[in-house]
C-alpha cells in the first residue's frame, strides 16, 4: 500500500530517536550512572515506532521491560524518559519507577512492567473502561514470545474475545526469553496461531520491515478502534544486545546476530524511503542529525537534573482521597 | 440517627447498591456473581436491578479479574472486583502485589487506582486448607493497599461506602461466618473513615484487640467475664491500612494489659505487628506481657475435631486475658 511521506518520515524520525536513546543508555550503563539493569530495543525499532505512529495520542500502552521504545513511540519525551532511567526528579516517573517502569499516564502510556506478561490484563482493563465510556480509543498490549507462556497473557486473551474489547495483543518474538531460546519454551514457535484457540483474529509479519508491521498494526488497529474487537499479531524480530546489559550471551551464535543485523530496520527502510518515496541520502541524514540532537539534549538534561529529595520517599504511596 | 435491623450480608449489599446508584462508572465483575448473586448472596439482585453492563461474571481467572479491574481503574472507571475466596488471591497475587498496590507509587504518582477487591475468607465452616485462611497479613505488608475488615453489619455497609469511593486500591475482607450475623444499620447516607478504630465495649482492665470474627468472639469473652467483675475493652481497628495506632495505643496505655486476637496463623500475622507496635509505643505502662491468640501454624485442617483445635476459639482468648491479668 502507498503510504503518505510524512507518516513513513515520521516513522523513521523515532526509529532513530529510540535506537539514539538506547546506545545512550548504553553508554550511561557502562559508566554506572544506571541502577539495576536496562533491556534494550535496539534491532525491534519498526514496531513500536510504526505502532506508536498510528496510535492517537488517547490509546493506551501496557508495555514490558524491554519498553523504552514502546514509551518513546508514544509520545513520552525522550527527555524525561533518560532522566527516569537515571532515577532523577525530572524523569516521567520521579526516579520512582527506572527503566522497567517508564510511564506517562497523560499519554497514555500505562507502563513499562518489571513482571513478564504483568500488564496485559491491564491493558485488557483499559479497553474494557474504553467500551464502558463510550469513546473510541484503543488498547495495546506488548509482550514478547516469553509472556505468551504466562497464564496472565491466557486470561486476558479469553477475557478480551469474549468481550469483544478494543484492543490489540503485539506480540514481540524476538526468539528468546532471557537466555532460554524458544526452542526450549515452545513448541509452537507462531504465537500469533494461539488467537484461534480463543476466537479472535491472529496474524504475522516481519517484525523488521516497516510497511509490514504498517499494514498489519493498523488492520487490528482499526478493527479494534471501529469495534470489530481484539487481535493478536506477531513480528518476528531479533534483540541486538542480550536480554539485560551483562548478558553473557553464550546461549547464541555469533553468526545468528550477524545475519539478524543485516536485517537491520533502519537501513532496510532508508532503501525503501529513496526508492519509492524518492527521498536523499541528504534528506534522511539531516532527520538522523536531528535526533543525535535531541538525544543529546536528553542526555544532557538527564545528567544535570537532581536526583529526588530523600525526604519525599513517601510521597505518592497513597492517593490522598476526599472521603472523610 | 434512625437505624434498621438487618443481616451483614444485606448492608452490604445495600452499600453496594447505593454506591451503583450515585457513580455511574463504579461496577462489579467476579466469578458468578449474576445469578448466584455470589456465593455468600452480598451480590443478590444487583444484576437483575443494574444490568450486566454494571454487574457481570467473568470467567474463573483471577488474574484477569484483578488485572482488568486495574486497567479500568487506571483509565477512569471504579470497579468491584469480586475474588469469591481470598483464597484464590494467591492466584492474582502478581497484579494485587506487584501491579496493582505498586502502580501510583512506580509512575511518580501520576496514576490513581480507585479498585475495591472484594473477598471474604475465614474457618469455622470445614472448608478446609484452600478454602478457609485468612490472609490479610499478606495485604496489610504491601505498600499501597488499604486492607478492611468489618466485625459488624453497620461496619460493613459504611466502610464498603468508603472503600468504593476511595481513590487507592482497597482489599475488602468479609468473614464468610459473619454474613448472616443480624446488627442495627443506621439508614440513609452512612459512611465510615478508614484508620478509625471503634471501641466495641470500654472496660478498664485489659484491651482485646480483634478484627473481623474474632471481635464477635472477644465480645463473648468480654461479656462472661464481666460477670466475674473483670473489665475487658474489646477494639476493633476496622482498617489495618490505614491503622489507628492512637485509639489502639491509648487503650493499651490505659488498660495497661493487651491481648491481640486474630484467626489467621500465628506467625507473621497481624498480631505480631499490633504487638511489636504496643511494645514500641505504650512498653512503659504495660503491666504483663502482650499476648497473642491465633491460629496454630499448620494449614486449616478439614475435620471438625481439627478446626476447632487449630483455630483460636473463645477459651483460647479468655485463657490469653486470664493470662495478662495474673501479672
Amino acid at each position: 500500500m502507498k503510504r503518505k511521506k510524512t507518516d513513513l518520515l515520521r516513522i523513521y524520525e523515532m526509529m532513530h530517536r529510540i535506537r539514539k536513546f538506547e546506545f545512550q543508555a548504553l553508554d550511561f550503563n557502562a559508566q554506572g550512572l544506571v541502577g539495576g539493569s536496562i533491556h534494550l530495543y535496539i534491532g525491534e525499532e519498526a514496531i513500536a515506532s510504526t505502532v506508536g505512529h498510528i496510535l492517537r495520542d488517547d490509546d493506551y500502552i501496557c508495555s514490558t521491560h524491554r519498553g523504552h521504545g514502546h514509551v518513546l513511540g508514544k509520545g513520552v519525551a525522550s527527555d524525561a524518559a533518560m532522566a527516569e532511567i537515571l532515577g532523577k526528579e525530572t524523569g516521567s516517573c520521579r526516579g520512582r519507577g527506572g527503566s522497567m517502569h517508564i510511564a506517562d499516564r497523560d499519554k497514555g502510556v500505562l507502563g513499562a512492567n518489571g513482571i513478564v506478561g504483568g500488564g496485559i490484563p491491564c491493558a485488557a482493563g483499559a479497553a474494557l473502561s474504553i467500551r464502558m465510556r463510550g469513546t473510541d480509543q484503543v488498547s495495546i498490549a506488548y509482550f514478547g514470545d516469553g509472556a505468551a507462556n504466562e497464564g496472565a497473557f491466557h486470561e486476558a486473551m479469553n477475557v478480551a474475545a469474549l468481550w469483544n474489547l478494543p484492543m490489540v495483543f503485539i506480540c514481540e518474538n524476538n526468539l528468546y526469553g532471557m537466555t532460554v531460546s524458544i526452542n526450549e519454551s515452545s513448541k509452537e514457535h507462531d504465537i500469533y496461531k494461539r488467537a484461534a484457540g480463543y476466537g479472535m483474529p491472529g496474524e504475522k509479519a516481519d517484525g523488521n520491515d516497516v510497511l509490514a508491521v504498517y499494514d498489519l498494526a493498523e488492520k487490528a488497529i482499526d478493527r479494534a478502534r471501529s469495534g470489530g474487537g481484539p487481535s493478536l499479531i506477531e513480528f518476528k524480530t531479533y534483540r541486538w544486545r542480550g536480554h539485560w546489559e551483562g548478558d553473557p550471551l553464550n546461549y547464541r551464535t555469533e553468526k545468528e546476530l550477524t545475519d539478524w543485523k543485516k536485517k537491520d530496520p533502519i537501513p532496510r527502510f532508508e532503501k525503501v524511503l529513496m526508492k519509492d518515496y524518492k527521498l536523499t541520502r541528504t534528506e534522511l541524514d539531516t532527520i538522523e542529525q536531528k535526533m543525535t540532537e535531541e538525544i543529546e539534549a536528553a542526555a544532557k538534561f538527564a545528567l544535570e537534573s537532581p536526583y529526588p529529595d530523600p525526604s519525599t520517599v513517601m510521597d505518592d504511596v497513597f492517593t490522598e482521597t476526599g472521603v472523610k | 440517627m434512625a437505624a434498621k435491623t438487618m443481616e451483614y450480608v444485606q448492608a452490604v449489599n445495600e452499600a453496594l447498591r447505593e454506591e451503583l446508584d450515585r457513580d455511574e462508572r463504579v461496577f462489579i465483575m467476579g466469578e458468578d456473581v449474576t445469578h448466584l448473586g455470589s456465593p455468600y448472596k452480598t451480590c443478590e439482585g444487583l444484576c437483575a436491578d443494574y444490568g450486566k453492563q454494571r454487574v457481570f461474571n467473568t470467567p474463573i481467572s483471577e488474574i484477569a479479574i484483578t488485572g482488568v479491574g486495574l486497567g479500568a481503574a487506571v483509565t477512569g472507571m471504579r470497579p468491584v472486583c469480586e475474588l469469591m475466596y481470598v483464597d484464590f488471591a494467591a492466584c492474582a497475587m502478581d497484579q494485587i502485589a506487584n501491579q496493582i498496590a505498586k502502580i501510583k507509587y512506580m509512575f511518580g504518582g501520576k496514576a490513581v487506582v480507585p479498585l475495591v477487591i472484594k473477598t471474604q475468607q475465614g474457618g469455622y465452616v470445614r472448608q478446609a486448607a484452600q478454602h478457609s485462611q485468612s490472609l490479610e497479613a499478606w495485604f496489610m505488608h504491601t505498600p499501597g493497599l488499604k486492607v478492611v475488615m468489618p466485625s459488624c453489619a453497620a461496619d460493613a455497609k459504611g466502610l464498603m461506602k468508603t472503600a468504593i469511593r476511595d481513590d487507592n486500591p482497597v482489599i475488602f475482607i468479609d468473614h464468610k461466618e459473619l454474613y448472616n450475623l443480624p446488627g442495627e444499620v443506621p439508614e440513609g447516607e452512612y459512611l465510615i473513615p478508614f484508620g478509625k478504630a471503634d471501641i466495641k465495649k470500654a472496660g478498664t482492665d485489659v484491651t482485646v484487640i480483634a478484627t473481623s470474627l474474632m471481635v464477635v468472639k472477644a465480645l463473648s469473652v468480654a461479656e462472661k467475664l464481666s460477670k466475674e467483675g473483670l473489665s475487658v475493652e474489646v477494639v476493633d481497628p476496622r482498617t489495618l491500612v490505614p491503622l489507628d495506632r492512637e485509639t489502639l495505643t491509648e487503650s493499651v496505655q490505659k488498660t495497661g494489659r493487651a491481648v491481640v486476637v486474630h484467626e489467621a496463623n500465628r506467625t507473621c500475622g497481624i498480631g505480631a505487628e499490633l504487638a511489636a507496635m504496643l511494645a514500641e509505643d505504650a512498653f512503659g505502662y504495660l503491666e504483663a506481657p502482650i499476648q497473642r491468640v491465633a491460629a496454630q501454624q499448620c494449614p486449616v485442617p478439614y475435620s471438625k475435631t481439627l478446626e476447632d483445635a487449630m483455630l483460636p476459639g473463645e477459651e483460647d482468648i479468655e485463657a490469653a486475658v486470664r493470662k495478662v491479668m495474673e501479672y
